[in-house]
């Protein structure tokens, strides 16, 4: 790396911007290629078995020792999964209906609400907006994993567990999101606010016709953020009606059958895993241009 | 800002901080309509789950009865009683060491090294190391790639390159069922404080490297300490808060993965614990005064960790 060692005169500099890197060497480069490699082959991994393993017939499926790849692939343990839930009380496709419906819910009402909040926290001044911005920033502690248990409590005493409701209204107002859209938002000048007010706009008109239109990348995000908790939801101790359940829990309810069920388990997991990973594959470029804006600036 | 018209309005006689301050919302009720559906949900799923932990970890309460005052006895026997708790706690430290600081440092690292690739590798690695996160259904390909029969993975090419003569119970052998659950929860740590690290770089100024190539900087190393970290302040932060709200929560993935409770409690966290009391014993005051103390030091060790940061980066 640190072969570079002659002076560099700003003539070199200017040759070198075709490079667009000005300091390290190509032997860096490889090594940190390799680095990554090892590194992301070890990430990989996981994904990469459970669909080798979805895709593996029963005699492969159980060779010892186990193999990395598969010889002869077969959807039959996809097509095993529906008989499988058919056997359950309801058909494959209400958990797949379930999952869905709640994830579209979700993703819908969490931009619509986090859009307007995020806007008047952004933009406007009003007695409690200092307040309401630490709490937002402080809230980021607390995302619904460590408040699951006393959410129960609150659920329990709304009487909307096990309903659809317990399912989706702990992912429609997340402090993530809000925190980012934001931060997104504080980027637009004042004077467009101030340009539409002039012109006689409400807030409600402000925010959906001038602002949020500006925010593709950053609604995106948050699209893909309410996704990936929607789609991964396992509503497993709030839901006891199996008409309610979703694609984890019933992956869970697959795997719990062991070894017999190897293939169809593998299946369930990675018709949960696919939908998130392309989601986030089209819009890789929306989160990152939203990330930037990211950073606590206090 | 845009209201300040309203400030000329305010009524000459009534100057006192109250009144003016009711002015001002009568004012700008509009705000308060648009912010209002966000806090309902707010308020419902974060707010009152957070601030309760505290009054109902004072009391007796099963669900069923109304629940019983029972002053600091759940604090006394939490710390003083439940030898559980202590374990709970050292776990969640240990824990806390790997996916907190270590992960952090990790994530860090490998931005960095990833935005030294040209931008086709820029994506392409985001999305590899961004992917295991995403995903809470793999923990069924862990379990068969850690399982202790015949057909576990690690154990059949240990087996076959002769670093072990038995298989090992990676999930279920106390020696090694904390750390296994550390490298799996390692392996799904590089969340939205990777992506944010990762957008950071993108913010700085291209300038600043040449200017500082022509100050002397000769490698990367130096670009790092020199110009990066310190340009990256506000990512930095955000990312730590999602380190912290991450490592202190870890329970969920080791729960499906060696079950609750794991064998003697080897990889019981502070979380497993709430979720032990709270889900299957039905001991809601109890569960609180667990969930409030993963409140409280998750609330200090943000303070700390901003305290600490803000002296790194300005």
């Amino acid at each position: 790396m640190a072969r570079k060692r002659k002076k560099k005169s700003i003539e070199q500099l200017k040759v070198k911007e075709k490079r667009k890197k000005i300091n390290g060497s190509v032997g860096g480069d490889v090594c940190i290629f390799i680095f990554l490699s090892l590194l992301g082959i070890f990430m990989v991994f996981p994904l990469y078995y459970s669909v080798v393993q979805s895709l593996k017939p029963v005699e492969e499926l159980f060779v010892f020792p186990p193999k990395l790849y598969v010889l002869r692939p077969t959807s039959k343990n996809f097509s095993d999964m529906i008989k499988v839930a058919a056997e359950y009380t309801v058909p494959l496709s209400r958990y797949v209906f379930n999952s869905v419906f709640t994830t579209i819910i979700i993703c819908v009402t969490n931009v619509f609400v986090t859009c307007m909040a995020a806007f008047v926290l952004a933009k406007c001044k009003f007695p409690g907006d200092k307040i309401l911005n630490k709490i937002i920033v402080i809230a980021l502690l607390f995302q619904s994993q460590a408040t699951w248990i006393m959410q129960f409590l609150v659920y329990s005493k709304l009487h909307i567990i096990d309903t659809y409701w317990v399912l989706i209204i702990p992912y429609i107002a997340t402090a993530m999101n809000l925190y980012l859209m934001r931060q997104s938002m504080s980027t637009i000048h004042d004077a467009m606010v101030e340009a539409a007010k002039v012109d006689g706009a409400g807030l409600f008109r402000i925010c959906w016709q001038i602002i949020v239109p500006n925010q593709k990348p950053a609604i995106m995000t948050i699209i893909i953020f309410a996704f990936q908790q929607a789609w991964n939801i396992n509503g497993g101790s709030v839901i006891y009606s199996e008409e309610y359940k979703t694609l984890p829990t019933i992956v869970q309810q697959i795997s719990l059958a062991g070894l017999a069920r190897q293939g169809v388990t593998f299946a369930s997991a990675v018709l949960l895993l696919i939908p998130p990973l392309v989601v986030f594959l089209i819009a890789q470029g929306n989160v990152m241009e939203t990330m930037a804006n990211s950073g606590m600036k206090d | 800002m845009a209201k300040n018209t309203e400030l000329e309005n305010v009524p000459a006689n009534k100057t006192g901080y109250w009144n003016y301050t009711w002015h001002m919302i009568k004012a700008n009720k509009g705000c308060y309509g648009l912010i209002a559906p966000f806090m309902v949900f707010f308020i419902i799923c974060t707010v009152i789950p957070v601030v309760m932990s505290l009054p109902m970890s004072f009391t007796n309460f099963n669900m069923i009865q109304s629940p019983k005052w029972v002053g600091l006895s759940n604090f006394y026997t939490l710390f003083l009683n439940d030898s559980v708790f202590l374990i709970a706690i050292r776990n969640t430290l240990i824990f806390a060491v790997f996916t907190g600081p270590f992960a952090y440092i990790l994530s860090f690292l490998v931005a960095w090294l990833i935005n030294e690739m040209n931008p086709f590798l820029k994506t392409f690695f985001t999305f590899v190391f961004y992917a295991p996160s995403m995903t809470t259904s793999v923990y069924v390909t862990w379990q068969l790639i850690l399982s202790g029969d015949q057909y576990g993975y690690l154990n059949a090419i240990l087996l076959d390159l002769g670093f072990i003569h038995n298989p090992v119970q990676w999930l279920t052998d106390t020696t090694y069922i904390l750390g296994v659950c550390i490298v799996v929860q390692l392996w799904m740590s590089m969340g939205a404080g990777f992506l944010a690290i990762r957008a950071g770089f993108q913010n700085i100024d291209k300038s600043m490297y040449e200017a500082g190539a022509i100050e002397g900087i000769k490698n990367r190393w130096q670009e790092l300490f020199m110009i990066t970290i310190p340009s990256m302040g506000p990512q930095l932060l955000f990312a730590a808060v999602n380190q912290i709200a991450g490592s202190f929560t870890v329970g969920t993935v080791g729960q499906m993965l060696v079950g609750l409770p794991s064998t003697d409690y080897a990889a019981h966290t502070i979380m497993n614990h709430a979720t032990d009391y709270g889900y299957v014993r039905y001991e809601m005051g109890y569960a609180s005064a667990i969930c409030f103390v993963l409140f409280l030091s998750m609330l200090l060790a943000n303070k700390g960790v901003n305290a600490l940061l803000g002296k790194f980066v300005d």
